[in-house]
């Protein structure tokens, strides 16, 4: 989808390479990380309470004993499946309505705008908040919860991008032709925004992250003991005063994740040259 | 002008009224009610649970129980907490209040200065002060509320013992006592939504510094001072203000997590309490308080913008 050319402008800035080098990075270890953990992730050990960070347990240990080196590789895991498959679920649906709006136009597209607005208007975290009172924690709760909620800027973004070409001749041409509106969505309209959707998932996605990390930390997103970098900070905010570390490196992961995924997709804006497409709408 | 303001003002009550159904039908399409919520899934069967459900009217009709928590909510009843068994808005109010005052400073003390700050780097484009402060703001933006939170009690509780970590006062003390127990909720709040509107004053300072008027006042020989202060910020801080109104109402999400990470006993954290109770009415009513907030703070924006620039006076809302 997105060709070698376009690769070699954005790694040729620095902090485009920057950006993508941290993604990378940040992938790989969370797809390879189960194969090299040092520790039990999960094991708790009353000897090894608070240990400075040493050779054998290079990042420390946490109030259980835990070695926090193994616990911050794997503390991302849960929470990228988390945001990539309700990232998903935000492009899809606030792809197709955006899209669809943006052809129909008119009352409907007008109307439907001041629901929108009026839906975007409760702040996400309560929405989640809402439906994780009844329906208790847990990933599959939080998918469509979340996808419906961070979709709803995904509607905004898509149809904004769309109305630049509902009027050009080429639509004009396939309604002449008597294409079906599902067919000028898919042939003529979705191919000129996908660069700018690519990128808006991209933000989407580092969002997710954060909304799902914060969740977490409330308890309200990834269960323990899974390790997790939002629970890793939680847990131990307490004992700050004598052991830093526990809560500096997963702080120090998850910030390395949002920076790096927010300086790639700028660069890929720019070499895209959606960039200028994407501020207009978010303004 | 007057029927604008009204119109506005419809537009703004139809959303509460859309704000309050989608909380309502949150909570009814979901498996159980108040009344499993409230007994456990064990105890919630045959008659104990018929009696709640009478009790608590939950075995009317749907629409009938919308229009009486609707009616109720009109004349400020908000039924009673499950959990903590006492009228709502006895729980809700001293903490909004405290939100209110946390909002309140974060907002009175960050957004002059990010304002000022915007405009100063913008001024001085692409020199080192402007690299290090917009990289900053870069920063702070892609930071989550409960990171900051975390790192300013390290630094500024821990390492440096500056002010106390966490506020200990009560729900009910006084507004000052709140206020001065910690500056560092305000200062975490007032940090993330300081960067928007930073990048976002820079960013338009820029742009208007580039209009043809600018060039010919610089070519009309206006002094540079007059060419700032009279020509480049009103032009330019203008359209930035419903978009600050915006981005404090969005400060409301923060509310939420910087509450709970400074147990600053405010609206947020009666949330997340609530939640964790599973205390559905108590969670309805803070979810809709939330929503009305963000639609006054909004309102209030886009009045305050009509009243600074009479070119959206006549744009059809």
């Amino acid at each position: 989808m997105i060709g070698a050319p376009i690769l070699r402008v954005v790694l040729s800035k620095p902090s485009g390479a920057i950006g993508v080098t941290l993604v990378v990075g940040h992938v790989m270890l969370a797809v390879l990380s189960p194969l090299v953990l040092p520790h039990d992730p999960i094991a708790q050990s009353a000897d090894l309470i608070l240990q400075m960070p040493s050779l054998s347990y290079p990042f420390g240990t946490d109030r259980l004993g835990r070695d926090i080196l193994s616990r911050v590789m794997l503390g991302g895991r849960s929470a990228m499946l988390i945001a990539t498959l309700a990232t998903l679920v935000a492009m899809v649906w606030g792809t197709v309505v955006g899209l669809l709006l943006a052809l129909i136009g008119g009352r409907i597209d007008t109307h439907m705008m001041r629901i929108v607005d009026a839906l975007s208007s409760i702040p996400g975290i309560l929405i989640v908040m809402i439906f994780v009172a009844a329906l208790g924690v847990g990933a599959a709760a939080l998918i469509p919860i979340l996808g419906y909620s961070y979709g709803l800027s995904v509607v905004y973004i898509a149809r904004a991008a769309a109305l630049d070409f509902v009027a050009r001749d080429f639509v004009l041409a396939a309604q002449a032709r008597g294409e079906a509106r599902s067919t000028i969505l898919i042939r003529e309209i979705l191919p000129n925004v996908r660069d700018t959707l690519a990128v808006q998932g991209a933000m989407q996605w580092s969002w997710l992250m954060l909304g799902i990390t914060s969740l977490s930390f409330l308890g309200l997103g990834v269960a323990p003991p899974t390790p997790d970098w939002g629970l890793m900070i939680a847990d131990a905010r307490g004992v700050m005063p004598t052991a830093p570390w526990a809560v500096l490196w997963p702080m120090a992961m998850l910030s390395t994740l949002i920076v790096g995924v927010n300086l790639a997709a700028d660069a890929f804006a720019k070499a895209l040259g959606v960039d200028q497409q994407l501020r207009t709408v978010a303004a | 002008m007057l029927g604008l303001i009204l119109r506005r003002m419809a537009t703004g009550w139809i959303t509460v009224v859309i704000v309050a159904v989608v909380v309502f039908i949150g909570v009814e399409v979901m498996p159980g009610d108040a009344c499993t919520a409230m007994l456990g899934r064990d105890a919630a069967r045959g008659d104990v649970l018929e009696n709640c459900r009478d009790r608590m009217g939950l075995n009317r009709p749907p629409v009938e129980r919308f229009v009486a928590w609707a009616g109720d909510l009109a004349q400020f009843d908000l039924g009673v907490s499950m959990k903590r068994e006492r009228p709502i808005a006895d729980i809700v109010g001293p903490r909004l209040r405290n939100t209110l005052i946390l909002a309140a400073a974060a907002a009175l003390a960050g957004v002059p200065l990010a304002i000022g700050l915007g405009v100063m780097v913008a001024l001085r484009r692409e020199r080192p002060f402007d690299i290090i402060v917009s990289t900053t703001a870069l920063v702070a933006m892609t930071m989550p509320e409960f990171v900051a939170a975390a790192l300013l009690i390290l630094i500024f509780a821990i390492w440096l013992g500056w002010s106390a970590g966490v506020v200990t006062a009560a729900y009910d003390a006084p507004a000052l006592a709140l206020l001065f127990a910690t500056p560092l909720p305000a200062v975490t709040l007032a940090l993330v939504y300081m960067a928007h509107i930073l990048r976002m004053v820079r960013s338009s300072v820029i742009d208007t510094a580039g209009a043809d008027y600018i060039l010919m006042a610089r070519m009309k020989g206006v002094p540079e001072r007059q060419i700032v202060l009279r020509h480049l910020l009103p032009n330019a801080i203008l359209p930035t203000i419903p978009v600050i109104g915006l981005t404090l109402a969005w400060l409301l999400s923060g509310v939420v997590i910087v509450e709970s990470a400074f147990n600053y006993p405010g609206l947020g954290r009666l949330a997340v309490n609530a939640v964790a109770d599973r205390d559905l009415p108590l969670v309805q009513a803070t979810a809709l308080i939330f929503g009305l907030i963000y639609v006054s703070m909004t309102l209030i924006a886009d009045l305050i913008a009509m009243a600074l620039n009479p070119r959206l006076r006549t744009r059809r809302l």
